[in-house]
């Protein structure tokens, strides 16, 4: 009886503290964060998260925006829908007026919600690239490169690693198999057929660890000319030890944004091991920027080292640039309404839909989101790996983005 | 009188069928139908609403898998991949010839059914663990199919955009809409489940988990039976596939994948085998724990921990706790929360004189 009444009280004390969740109060702008910090994506989740809180914290600490301070509701969600479905109501609750998805079937699950509540969503590099077309989802940004930029923008980077010419080159295509890995291959298959190239596919069965019969047919039998790696969480590192292993060069190969984070190459026995490897970023890699240094510096003043997630930048730099476009959206949203705080996620959407030229130091591309096109450009960069880093080998780019944009309109 | 303290004494068989074997059932069960259908939409908000929507149709999938594992004793990994099954005929038939809910929702489960009997098929001859291994398969090969198979699943995305369900020209959107939407699929799933296991089909399911032998000697055909209940196993979670398809306004295979199969497993363990509340206890409890928990650390968590680490600490101790407590109620009543309850009522039974 004594193991009952600790169980009666154990629920009865959860019970209680489940109604005394806060709301929101005066003076304050609440965003609703959604995270993976356990689930499948951890390994994304953990810095990513992160990034974004301490620009929020950053930013809080320069007297908020406007005077108002940004709370910033953090739900980990598994990377399950239900739990997804959960959280986004609690940021509905607590009046959140933009949401941070995480995750292609949530962003999917909840896009028909964003539209009936009018509250902004964004999903950087994952969701569907359909969602670009601010038209037809007006609520929904992807603000980064979807995967069909980044596909045009990988075919145009071999272009000029093969010289220019691509009529005639074998292109291999090496993607984890389920919907999102699937995602770029009509944009692919599109400009293999305008750029005369020869396109041929590897699928990666989940979960992504095994590949030997996929890299050695690209390598040995259909000997690539170029290899595009859209792969994610485990499978990049193991693609780059494959690829070596069977003499591939990595600099004939260019991974899409989610294989080209640290953990990737830690993942495949460090940089010595991925030299040479071609990476595509939506957000600067590396931690070169001034805005890194003044987080940095915020946490010395408060008399603490800086966080470790910060270390691995890729991940940590994304979760920054996601909160960097949230606030400017919330700070263009502000002015609009007059400096009050009282903004609704209507007044957000157009806020993002005025941002242009916000770099904050190259840590971001020059993006440009309007009401027609939410992706504000479908920028990337290349980097290359070399020694012991992240090395950019282009400016910002993007590749066909009339092809990519007629695409995106008639989908 | 609430209840005979002497005991039940059962002299007909109509008596022991009795859905409510004492009166106090039938006033427990019309007070419960009050809060829920009166008292919970008056008080509670969208979001607890939403939670409760969600804990609804998990206790619809629940239950579904308790007929096949904790009543005919047959297992199956392969539970979310039936979801999954109901999800995208609903979705299909909704998209391309505009039906219904009231037509699409039988309609998933009785594909998710015609499924869920041909991969039952191995427990024709194989049980327990290569059982489960035969449904793991199945799970795969679903997951498989749904994938690559565009004329089912809509295209390289795998997912099909799922209208809002309609009710005599209303559509229902809000929390509050979907609420009267989802509970009464899931009152109704708990009444067929309780008069299921009542009747003779009920008796034989339990017959085969106790001793299949036995129940073949006494004249069970044992293999009509488990395909039966792989039939109405499967038909309960294609239902429930179908109300997250609604809930969600998606049908996407990678809401059903392994991992939610394991859950499903868990609701019915961590409920109680073998018993319609234990379902319910069980689906409930893994919903909401893992909310509860966070908004408890929430509260409680910032007097320990400093502002941006917190929600690193929240994610990783939700998991801990989560754990921590389903193995802490399993050593407390190894026959789950069913049990438990059972136990708290027997105690309250003789308060304050207990011996």
């Amino acid at each position: 009886m004594r193991h009952m009444k600790m169980g009666l009280l154990a629920v009865s004390a959860l019970a209680a503290a489940t109604f005394q969740a806060s709301t929101a109060s005066a003076g304050e702008i609440v965003v609703g964060m959604q995270c993976d910090r356990t689930g499948p994506t951890q390994t994304v989740g953990t810095f990513l998260c992160p990034g974004y809180h301490d620009y929020v914290k950053l930013v809080n600490s320069r007297g908020g925006i406007g005077g108002h301070t940004v709370r910033v509701l953090e739900i980990d969600h598994e990377y399950k829908v239900p739990p997804g479905m959960e959280a986004y109501q609690r940021f509905k609750k607590e009046g959140a007026v933009v949401v941070a998805i995480y995750g292609t079937p949530h962003t999917q699950a909840l896009t028909p919600l964003l539209h009936e509540d009018k509250i902004p969503g964004t999903s950087p590099g994952f969701g569907t690239a359909a969602a670009a077309n601010g038209t037809k989802y007006p609520y929904l940004f992807p603000i980064a490169a979807t995967y069909w930029s980044q596909g045009a923008a990988a075919v145009a980077f071999a272009k000029t690693k093969l010289g220019g010419v691509l009529k005639g080159k074998k292109i291999a295509f090496i993607y984890y198999d389920n919907p999102a890995g699937r995602e770029p291959l009509p944009i692919l298959h599109k400009l293999a057929k305008m750029e005369d190239f020869e396109l041929k596919e590897f699928a990666i069965p989940p979960p992504g660890v095994e590949m030997k019969v996929q890299v050695q047919d690209i390598a040995r039998r259909y000997r690539a000319d170029f290899v595009i790696n859209h792969t994610f969480g485990k499978a990049p590192s193991v693609s780059i030890n494959e690829f070596t292993r069977n003499g591939y060069p990595l600099n004939k190969m260019v991974g899409f944004v989610w294989a080209a984070g640290e953990s990737n190459i830690m993942g495949a026995g460090g940089w010595d091991k991925a030299q040479g490897y071609y990476v595509m970023q939506f957000a600067g890699a590396g931690s070169d920027y001034k805005v890194l240094d003044d987080i940095k510096a915020l946490y010395k003043s408060e008399g603490k080292s800086a966080p470790k997630e910060m270390e691995s930048t890729v991940y940590y730099n994304r979760g920054l640039m996601a909160a960097a476009v949230h606030l400017k959206a919330i700070e263009n949203a502000v002015k609009a309404k007059g400096g009050s705080h009282k903004i609704s996620g209507a007044d957000v959407k157009s806020g993002f839909e005025s941002i242009s030229d916000f770099t904050l130091g190259g840590i971001l591309p020059p993006m440009k989101i309007t009401p027609e096109d939410h992706e504000g450009g479908g920028w990337v960069r290349i980097f290359e790996v070399k020694g012991q880093g992240f090395v950019p080998v282009t400016d910002w780019m993007h590749g066909y983005r009339d092809t990519v944009m007629q695409m995106v309109k008639d989908h | 009188m609430f209840h005979r303290e002497s005991g039940y004494y059962k002299t007909t068989y109509k008596a022991d069928m009795a859905l409510f074997r004492l009166p106090i059932g039938k006033v427990a069960v019309g007070a419960i139908a009050v809060i829920f259908f009166i008292i919970c939409p008056m008080i509670f908000d969208e979001y607890y609403l939403s939670i409760i929507n969600i804990a609804a149709i998990a206790v619809i999938g629940a239950l579904g898998l308790n007929i096949l594992l904790g009543y005919t004793g047959q297992i199956s990994i392969g539970h979310a991949a039936f979801m999954s099954v109901g999800a995208y005929t609903a979705a299909n038939m909704a998209v391309s010839f505009g039906w219904p809910f009231w037509l699409t929702v039988p309609a998933g489960g009785c594909m998710a059914a015609l499924i869920g009997t041909i991969v039952g098929m191995p427990s024709l001859r194989v049980k327990g663990l290569y059982l489960a291994i035969a449904t793991l398969a199945a799970q795969f090969i679903i997951e498989w199919v749904l994938n690559h198979t565009p004329a089912i699943s809509g295209g390289i995305q795998a997912s099909i955009e799922m209208p809002r369900p309609v009710f005599f020209g209303r559509t229902l959107e809000t929390q509050a809409e979907l609420y009267f939407f989802i509970l009464p699929v899931c009152v109704l799933a708990i009444v067929a489940t309780l008069n299921l296991v009542r009747s003779r089909i009920g008796r034989a399911f339990i017959a085969i988990r106790d001793q299949d032998i036995a129940a073949e000697i006494i004249g069970i055909n044992v293999y009509r039976y488990k395909l039966l209940a792989f039939a109405i196993s499967s038909f309960y979670a294609g239902v429930c596939g179908v109300m997250y398809t609604y809930y969600f306004g998606i049908a996407n295979y990678e809401a059903f994948q392994l991992p939610i199969s394991i859950d499903y497993l868990a609701m019915c363990i961590i409920g109680g085998l073998g018993s319609v509340l234990g379902s319910i206890f069980g689906a409930v409890f893994v919903t909401l724990l893992p909310i509860a928990i966070r908004i408890f650390m929430e509260n409680v968590g910032v007097f320990f921990v400093d502002g941006v680490y917190l929600a690193q600490v929240i994610a990783q101790m939700r998991l801990i706790l989560f754990g921590g407590l389903i193995i802490l109620f399993l050593v407390v009543e190894p026959d789950g929360l069913n049990k438990l309850w059972q136990n708290i009522r027997n105690y309250f039974r003789i308060w304050p004189f207990s011996y």
